[in-house]
């Protein structure tokens, strides 16, 4: 067994895990935090997808032992007094789901791409978003729903003309 | 999917990791971002006793440039590779085939020194450092070699790395304004190279050609023999041993090379 301390969603956790545990069990099983869901277990689909020290991961391909001395927000930490994340709300305010099992990591990946590309092209969002399967195939109203986030993030922003979802 | 059980050791240094390497040896693999490594742990194809973590090493990682090279720090992530000015200015080439590793979130996790260790012939990475004819430096009990790209990889996920050493730095000459070409034939985003192609400067490599990246010869000597794009790239499959898998058979890899070379070639940036 190994201890590790990090953070999670803002709060400061200790552990004793074994070092093959999956962050994204120990997220799961140990914290209690059901946002990031195992789909594909292989990297692939992103539905596990979390911040790392602020950029998007994949959680079933990092181990818990990984994380430790960083800090990881899931998409419960990104609602920390229940009022919605403005890419959260975009998701809501554009039906960007079906299902919603894909949704937890869309709105990570979501995230993450915006902080680095404040105003994505509609081109930039499909490519960002190449990490995150959605199996209902309702991708075009979660481009829609990234494009929102980012005038609503950023509302002074502009992102090359011509393009919209 | 659980890898197996393994022992876990966070190095301190890569002086650290080094010993750790020369104490375990061959039971010992390291750990980076283990974007290569975990997935094949998850499948039980990789159980190796003890996993030596160099992923937050910060003297492994970050990108600087020399006379007439450009090194880069095995732990660097593909994501700041790619996003790098320095990268993007003296080895474009580089940084573009960062850039289509996998996704947003596997960038921002692998290494190219974990990469290019793991050999994985439809990579990426191995393919691009072959077409620059870049160099590795491998660290181990006695000190560093360094050593080419084209004497680094050796066969089917298999390089001259030995069990005590680390993969330090890759080194590339410094080429701004070279023209390049890069082409990367898929199915699905995301995935790796049905076939690949990196052109730049006379060389041309191949991913998923083999049991390792390779260079296309042939089309390499008809270019320094005055050949046209068109006509060197007709030789681009000449002396190469593709595999079959579900995407596709021998003679459509070769034809894939063939069509790719050409695009790389004619269509440099």
């Amino acid at each position: 067994m190994t201890r590790i301390e990090l953070t999670v969603n803002g709060e400061q956790r200790s552990a004793e895990v074994e070092p093959r545990l999956l962050l994204v069990h120990y997220l799961r099983e140990t914290c209690g935090l059901r946002a990031a869901n195992v789909g594909c277990d292989t990297t692939s689909c992103g539905a596990c997808t979390v911040l790392l020290n602020d950029v998007s991961v994949k959680s079933c391909t990092v181990l818990a032992v990984q994380a430790a001395g960083m800090s990881v927000t899931t998409a419960e930490g990104l609602a920390p007094d229940g009022e919605l994340h403005p890419v959260a709300a975009a998701f809501r305010q554009n039906h960007g789901l079906q299902c919603g099992f894909c949704t937890p990591g869309m709105v990570m990946a979501a995230v993450s791409l915006l902080a680095e590309n404040p105003h994505p092209t509609e081109e930039e969002v499909r490519e960002g978003l190449e990490g995150n399967f959605c199996r209902c195939t309702g991708y075009h109203n979660i481009v829609a729903s990234v494009l929102d986030a980012a005038d609503v993030l950023d509302p002074g922003g502009t992102r090359a003309a011509g393009v919209s979802a | 999917m659980i890898p197996a059980p393994f022992d876990y050791v966070a190095a301190q240094s890569p002086e650290h990791a080094l010993e750790l390497l020369a104490e375990h040896g061959d039971d010992a693999k390291l750990l980076a971002g283990g974007h290569s490594l975990l997935p094949m742990m998850k499948l039980r194809l990789a159980t190796p006793a003890v996993l030596i973590d160099i992923g937050r090493l910060s003297e492994l990682a970050g990108i600087t440039a020399d006379d007439g090279e450009l090194v880069i720090g095995a732990t660097t992530r593909h994501a700041d590779l790619a996003a790098a000015e320095l990268a993007r200015s003296q080895a474009p080439l580089l940084a573009h085939a960062a850039a289509l590793v996998g996704d947003p979130q596997i960038r921002h996790r692998g290494t190219i020194g974990g990469s290019l260790s793991h050999a994985d012939p439809a990579a990426d990475l191995p393919m691009a450092l072959l077409a620059l004819g870049g160099r590795v430096e491998l660290t181990g009990p006695d000190g560093v070699r360094t050593v080419s790209a084209d004497d680094f990889f050796v066969g089917f996920f298999e390089t001259v790395l030995r069990p005590q050493e680390m993969l330090t730095a890759v080194r590339v000459a410094r080429k701004p304004g070279v023209p390049w070409g890069y082409q990367k034939f898929v199915r699905r985003a995301n995935d790796w190279a049905i076939v690949g192609v990196a052109a730049v400067d006379g060389r041309v490599a191949l991913a998923n050609m083999g049991s390792r990246p390779l260079r296309a010869t042939a089309a390499e000597q008809a270019m320094a023999d005055g050949a046209s794009a068109a006509e060197a790239a007709e030789l681009a499959a000449e002396g190469t041993s593709p595999g079959e898998d579900i995407h596709a058979d021998r003679e459509y890899r070769a034809h894939l090379a063939r069509v790719l070379t050409r695009r790389a070639l004619e269509h440099q940036r």
